[in-house]
């Protein structure tokens, strides 16, 4: 008998495997225990996998495939609770909306959003940006004078950039006063899908 | 002091999960296994929002395992249930070669166990082991001694 035989008994691999199982008894646990904070999961999208975080106070994030997940979750545990575990159940309710968003049967979201991730200024510019209707678009410098700071259209534009729940907060039905997308966290071939799933008519003639 | 919020816990299950179910598998068996490892990381979750994160956050979560583990044994001690042996190889065949050593580890005193778990399976130092299992450096060298001394009489 030897420590190798001891090393032998209980490999590695195997544990590792059998860590992977078990921690689904973790999560599902965690879960019935009321001890997520922050409940992470992913959506299959036309746009791509989303990626996203509800807490008990509502949607907090909706990311991208290609924004970086690690640094993301950084963000939830320093700013939200470190208390970060995957829960499908806790995801559910965003996933299905989603789902009806992007199969046309769906025009307002109809989720309470965890405004943590903004600071007050993002918050007001996201308020008034959430008065434009599904199909319709506005402008930075309609936003900015509507929340009572006409010089502020730059400032707008990077509060917007800096949306945490896009598609929910419609920052992409925010463009260019000369009708230009001008620009998209996310990319402008996502702005442009998702102006175009809304069917603005004036926006892509012909 | 360099101590911060602990990383978001899917990670920290990542990193460590595979270390604390082998420790456990040894520690309390491969029976027991899932639900001490279910045990161990829905205690630390419980914790975690008040956890600083001081670099060594494995030993922390290796603290709470071994403890569990030791809880195991008690409270199986105090309700000794009839279990059926589930074979965790399949039926047919041989006698497994190491299942005189799995007998005899299973046989061991809890904190005997977890200590020569600890030595020679996740290599920790003494000094290591000595915090986590809450106890002197002198008593986890005696605990590994011991257990080592019990095992190499029982499987020759």
């Amino acid at each position: 008998m030897n420590s190798t035989d001891l090393r032998t008994m209980v490999s590695a691999a195997d544990a590792r495997a059998r860590a992977r199982a078990a921690d689904e008894l973790v999560r599902a646990a965690a879960d019935r225990d009321g001890l997520i904070d922050v409940a992470i999961g992913t959506v299959a999208s036309p746009i791509g996998e989303l990626f996203v975080a509800v807490s008990p106070k509502g949607l907090a994030c909706i990311g991208f495939d290609d924004q970086d997940r690690a640094s993301l979750e950084d963000r939830f545990a320093g700013a939200l609770s470190p208390r970060v575990v995957a829960s499908a159940r806790a995801t559910d309710d965003v996933r299905r909306q989603l789902d009806e968003y992007f199969g046309g049967a769906r025009r307002r979201f109809e989720l309470t959003v965890d405004h943590r991730l903004m600071s007050p200024f993002v918050r007001k510019v996201m308020a008034q940006t959430a008065r434009v209707p599904y199909g319709e678009v506005s402008t930075y410098g309609a936003v900015a004078t509507g929340i009572h700071h006409p010089d502020a259209a730059r400032a707008v534009g990077a509060a917007l950039g800096s949306n945490p729940i896009p598609i929910v907060l419609p920052c992409h039905r925010i463009i260019g006063a000369s009708g230009g997308l001008t620009g998209y966290a996310g990319g402008l071939h996502r702005k442009e899908f998702l102006l175009r799933l809304e069917g603005d008519p004036t926006l892509f003639p012909g | 002091m360099g101590t911060r919020t602990p990383p978001p816990f899917e990670r920290f299950l990542d990193e460590n999960g595979a270390m604390v179910m082998r420790f456990l598998v040894a520690a309390v068996g491969p029976e027991q296994a899932d639900d001490a490892y279910q045990e161990t990381f829905l205690s630390a979750l419980r914790a975690y929002p008040r956890v600083r994160d001081d670099g060594r956050l494995d030993r922390w979560i290796l603290r709470i395992a071994s403890r569990t583990a030791i809880d195991h044994h008690r409270a199986r001690a105090r309700r000794p249930e009839p279990r059926a042996t589930v074979p965790d190889r399949p039926l047919a065949g041989p006698e497994p070669p190491d299942g005189a050593l799995r007998a005899a580890v299973a046989a061991l005193p809890p904190k005997q166990r977890a200590a020569v778990a600890l030595r020679h399976l996740l290599d920790r130092p003494y000094p290591e082991i000595a915090q986590i299992l809450g106890c002197s450096e002198e008593a986890a060298r005696a605990n590994v001694r011991a257990g080592l001394a019990t095992l190499r009489e029982r499987v020759s």
